[in-house]
């Protein structure tokens, strides 16, 4: 059966990793949550980088020094046409997006929350922001508030309006859930958000790879997401608005991110820079570029619309199953590429054991959201997640893996 | 049809022996493993230095639950001295069923607590090599 906008017999050959079995089965990787796939072409323009133009960027003057450099802007620039940040210098590499989040909790954070603020986040946030924010909290005796879910794992509207207030300094929301894949209401948060006069710091990590963001029309004061869930390597980026980023004190101090050192006191960098101490990821920020160009090329409103059908297509196959519990929206337009579920008498680590033999890749644990988790009730689940390489076929793979797994598992 | 589940294992999941709880019990213990969330703990009732009875209550996967299971069938009447000798390969060997890295934590969370229990030990003594 055909998929909507991509070709993805055609993208698949570009994935080397996809071309192997397991256990003598056709891989199916189904833990792009996790970490996606890496195309030929960014495996590619990391190998030629290494091969062709590896030198520390900045400063150098022999061309190789020049020609990385080069590309490691280029790279960046690119991020910033895809999210359209007004400015590359609203762009700023990081390790990951955990990072990412810390250096704000830390750098505006620090000099922005008092004594008796609150901040909101929600339910559904991910380890990677809650727990940067829940430090600063303690420290400065802020107050932690929390937008609640409904039946369906979909933010309360009521709770937007109730727990954003006058005392609200941050808000701090996921734009896709990791779990229960809900898209958040993300315009109606930033606009409560802002007209109480709070900053809004968004974790995109599962909303950029998959759909279109804009983080301008957004209006958010802070993203940040990474590089190696959206088809390439390791390496993350923070977006900041450039007016926020200018006030706010560096987070890594080192070489590269100063203008003036002094034996007692130093200067800082112009923005980006100003936020990336020592030797950055280079190769892996070119690795970046690579793969918001294959992005590009694709499309992300057919990315989107290819997942919305996969993800449409196992809630109906969901639907048929027996004792399993799929959390999130029941509707796919409400929710990304990511369905967590619990088989009824089988732990999520013995249903991804029994998935590897079947040469299926998926995730079993609370995947970094444990509170999320004790909120259903359950201290574990098994997710599938999809990205533009999978297939109809292998979400019927799925399913009867996991009929599979109710017989080997069934009472006895 | 599969070594890792065989009948034995499952059967010790889906009915576990020695499953509840000693409310006079002389030596107690509870741990998890914060991986995968498997949780076990383990109430024993001594005549002496003779296990006299065992219960382990605990959530967590196939693997987990049925070592629990079968560890706790190996000890009553077992002294301490006897406990301290169980080790890794004892667990093994009970078990039967090839087990990768990740898997190998589940099997041993049960002695892990019984240890920590018996002896108020609560860092593996292998957990450094890895």
């Amino acid at each position: 059966m055909p998929l909507m906008g991509l070709n993805v017999s055609a993208i698949r050959e570009d994935f080397p990793i996809l071309q192997q079995t397991v256990n003598g089965k056709p891989l199916i990787y189904l833990d792009s949550a996790a970490t996606s796939q890496k195309p030929e072409a960014v495996i590619r323009a990391m190998d030629t980088y290494y091969r062709q133009t590896n030198a520390n960027i900045h400063r150098g003057v022999y061309a190789l020094a020049e020609q990385a450099t080069e590309q490691y802007e280029a790279a960046r620039r690119k991020i910033q046409k895809f999210i359209n940040a007004k400015s590359y210098r609203e762009i700023i590499y990081t390790r990951n997006a955990t990072e990412a989040i810390n250096l704000v909790a830390y750098s505006w954070g620090r000099a922005n929350i008092r004594e008796g603020d609150s901040l909101v986040l929600t339910l559904l946030e991910h380890h990677a922001i809650l727990v940067p924010w829940q430090r600063l909290a303690q420290e400065k005796n802020a107050r932690l508030e929390f937008i609640g879910i409904d039946h369906q794992g979909r933010l309360r509207l009521e709770d937007i309006e109730t727990r954003i207030t006058e005392k609200t300094k941050l808000v701090a929301v996921t734009m896709a859930s990791n779990v229960t894949g809900t898209l958040t209401p993300i315009r109606e948060v930033i606009v409560r958000a802002h007209s109480v006069g709070a900053c809004v710091m968004v974790d995109a990590a599962q909303a950029v790879p998959h759909l279109p963001v804009d983080v301008q029309s957004l209006d958010c004061d802070f993203l940040a997401f990474s590089g190696h869930k959206m088809l390439g390597p390791f390496v993350g980026v923070l977006y900041g608005k450039r007016a926020l980023l200018e006030t706010m004190e560096p987070f890594l101090a080192g070489g590269d991110m100063i203008r003036q050192v002094y034996l007692d006191h130093s200067t800082w960098n112009e923005l980006p820079w100003k936020f990336e101490a020592g030797t950055p990821a280079i190769a892996e920020a070119i690795g970046l570029g690579a793969a918001v160009d294959y992005l590009t090329a694709l499309g992300m409103d057919n990315v989107r619309a290819h997942e919305q059908e996969l993800t449409a297509y196992a809630l109906e196959k969901f639907r048929t199953l027996d004792g399993v519990r799929v959390l999130g929206p029941s509707d796919a337009a409400e929710r990304g590429g990511v369905i967590a579920f619990d088989i009824s008498g089988v732990h999520p680590h013995d249903v991804a054991q029994i998935f590897d033999r079947e040469g299926l890749c998926v995730r079993a644990g609370h995947h970094c959201a444990m509170p999320l988790h004790e909120h259903y009730g359950l201290a574990a689940t098994t997710r599938a997640s999809f990205y533009v390489y999978n297939t109809l076929e292998e979400v019927d793979v799925l399913v009867e893996t996991i009929r599979k797994v109710q017989s080997i598992f069934k009472p006895r | 049809m599969d070594d890792l589940y065989r009948e034995l294992i499952l059967d010790h999941y889906q009915h576990p022996h020695n499953h509840g709880e000693i409310p006079d019990a002389d030596i107690s213990y509870e741990d998890s493993n914060p991986l995968c969330g498997d949780r076990i703990r383990i109430d024993i009732k001594l005549k002496g230095n003779i296990v006299e009875d065992v219960k382990f209550n605990g959530k967590g996967c196939a693997i987990s639950q049925a070592s629990a299971s079968m560890l706790t069938d190996e000890l009553i009447g077992k002294s301490l001295d006897d406990i301290k000798k169980m080790d890794k390969q004892f667990i093994l060997d009970m078990l039967g069923i090839p087990l990768g890295p990740t898997r190998i934590k589940c099997a041993l969370l049960p002695l892990k607590v019984l240890k920590a229990g018996v002896y108020g030990i609560h860092t593996w003594p292998d957990d450094e090599e890895e």
